[in-house]
């Protein structure tokens, strides 16, 4: 079943092009992670996904009523907002005491919910916010480099759950990442974007196109070796303009 | 009963207290301080117009406190210099009202009583104004309360459930503007913000909610109203200064609260 279609859309602000041409869709029980270089319009992207930036051109199409669980990069909590996990769980949504309990359970600890929002570490940030896009049983869930501020180990359990969120509930996936290496294993496809899509497909090719390369070639050369395989030759295409 | 104008004034100071202070709590989890500052010197602006086409202070106080505000709130997001850009705004506006009123001639204008408010001369229009503009932004911000709480901790986690952040925004724009309006009879342009900001920072030492929060901010204002008016009164001291005074009381009592329970749970 599709949840969600992008046809055509652009996007721009004021002059600036952030989106061109973007086609995308996206079935149930799908995990799909957008990788791009910064200013390629990954957020646009969410942001015209959820109606929150006004589109130039194209169609951005949701199932009806969709339940869309959002987890946004970081808060605005400021330190004079007093509040507490479980009252920022229960802000503008309604608790289902079922589907609330499995979303306690990806935070791991109740410990956390007397805690004030303002206190939590980074990576109990990150599993507060997973945990709040999970209490209404998202159809689709949208990730918004859900793992900033945590390390390569945690970044790396982090995607087992997302994982595993998939397999137990069924919801489409849909994430932006910069962590190349770690998310391509937990995906179903990937999708290289710089203002428009410049290849997609499953990990593996992706990786290996010299779109790919071209983009992130020098940069993650290194990492990504470690992971995959070493490069001893060169691509011709790297230093094609794109 | 109406007729005591320090029971008037008691009325005016509490009404603007009940209005600003839940609304100052979300200036302040939001950092908006200095533009609320420079929507309150717009209104000065307004006040110098109105003073000089003859139409009702109220009026064009409110009217160009909301253009200010409007436009700062459509201008957010787009440039990194508005902090520049409300401190150009604000103080041009405060200053071309100044001008302004200077060319105004016959009768001369106490601008003072604009600037720091004049309470004791709170009349009963007045006190319609006022209660009506607290039962608007206080209608408006309780039936939005969760939705305004959820776009100020993230506009596109509240995008996501289905807000629209802007409208949600613009109901805070509008309430600013209903404050800087209703407050200038009470405590004027110059500590209008006051009133908003000094209650809720007083109110967060001793508060685990927002909610709790937003009610202590309520009670803090309305006694430093009441305190600030009294004392006014006893030491003949002017009255908007009295009540900002208390209020950085009440601050003062909150920090050293904190810092004694922080010393506490040290040992």
């Amino acid at each position: 079943m599709t949840l969600l279609a992008v046809t055509d859309l652009s996007v721009r602000y004021g002059k600036n092009i952030a989106l061109q041409n973007m086609n995308l869709s996206l079935s149930a029980g799908e995990i799909v992670t957008i990788v791009g270089p910064n200013g390629s319009g990954k957020t646009t992207l969410f942001k015209a996904i959820i109606g929150s930036t006004p589109l130039s051109s194209g169609k951005v199409k949701l199932k009806p009523n969709i339940k869309i669980g959002y987890v946004p990069q970081q808060l605005n909590i400021d330190a004079t907002l007093p509040i507490t996990v479980e009252r920022f769980f229960k802000l503008a949504q309604k608790i289902d005491n079922n589907s609330y309990e499995k979303a306690l359970e990806i935070m791991g600890s109740k410990d956390l919910l007397n805690s004030q929002m303002s206190t939590l570490s980074g990576g109990e940030l990150q599993r507060v916010l997973l945990s709040r896009a999970l209490i209404d049983e998202p159809d689709l869930l949208l990730l918004d480099e859900a793992t900033r501020g945590l390390d390569q180990p945690g970044a790396a359990a982090f995607y087992r759950k997302i994982e595993s969120i998939r397999n137990d509930t069924g919801c489409a996936i849909l994430m932006i990442s910069h962590d190349l290496h770690v998310v391509m294993g937990a995906s179903d496809r990937v999708i290289c974007l710089n203002g428009h899509i410049c290849c997609q497909g499953a990990p593996d090719s992706v990786a290996s196109s010299p779109e790919y390369k071209a983009l992130f070639g020098s940069d993650v050369d290194g990492t990504f070796a470690l992971y995959k395989h070493n490069h001893d030759h060169s691509h011709h295409s790297e230093n094609k303009p794109l | 009963m109406l007729d005591d104008f320090m029971i008037r004034a008691s009325l005016g100071g509490i009404g603007v207290a009940l209005a600003a202070a839940p609304l100052g709590c979300f200036i302040v989890w939001r950092r908006m301080a200095y533009f609320g500052e420079a929507t309150a010197h717009a209104a000065l602006l307004g006040i110098a117009l109105s003073l000089t086409f003859e139409f009702s202070v109220f009026l064009g106080a409110i009217l160009v406190a909301l253009i200010m505000a409007s436009l700062v709130t459509l201008y957010e997001g787009r440039s990194l210099f508005l902090d520049t850009l409300l401190g150009v705004a604000g103080h041009s506006a405060i200053a071309a009202g100044l001008v302004i009123v200077s060319f105004i001639s016959g009768i001369r204008i106490d601008l003072m009583a604009y600037l720091i408010g004049d309470i004791l001369a709170v009349s009963r229009l007045d006190l319609i104004l006022i209660w009506a503009g607290a039962g608007i932004i206080l209608s408006l911000i309780i039936w939005r309360w969760s939705a305004l709480l959820l776009v100020t901790l993230n506009e596109d986690l509240a995008a996501a459930n289905g807000f629209n952040p802007k409208k949600e925004s613009f109901i805070l724009t509008v309430s600013l503007a209903i404050v800087v309006a209703v407050g200038i009879k009470v405590v004027g342009v110059l500590l209008i913000i006051a009133m908003l900001i000094i209650p809720a920072a007083s109110a967060r030492t001793i508060s685990s909610t927002p909610e709790a929060m937003g009610i202590v901010a309520s009670l803090i204002g309305v006694s430093s109203a009441i305190l600030g008016l009294n004392a006014a009164y006893i030491f003949d001291t002017p009255t908007g200064p009295s009540i900002v005074c208390i209020a950085s009381t009440f601050f003062l009592i909150s920090i050293l609260i904190r810092a004694f329970f922080n010393s506490r749970n040290n040992f």
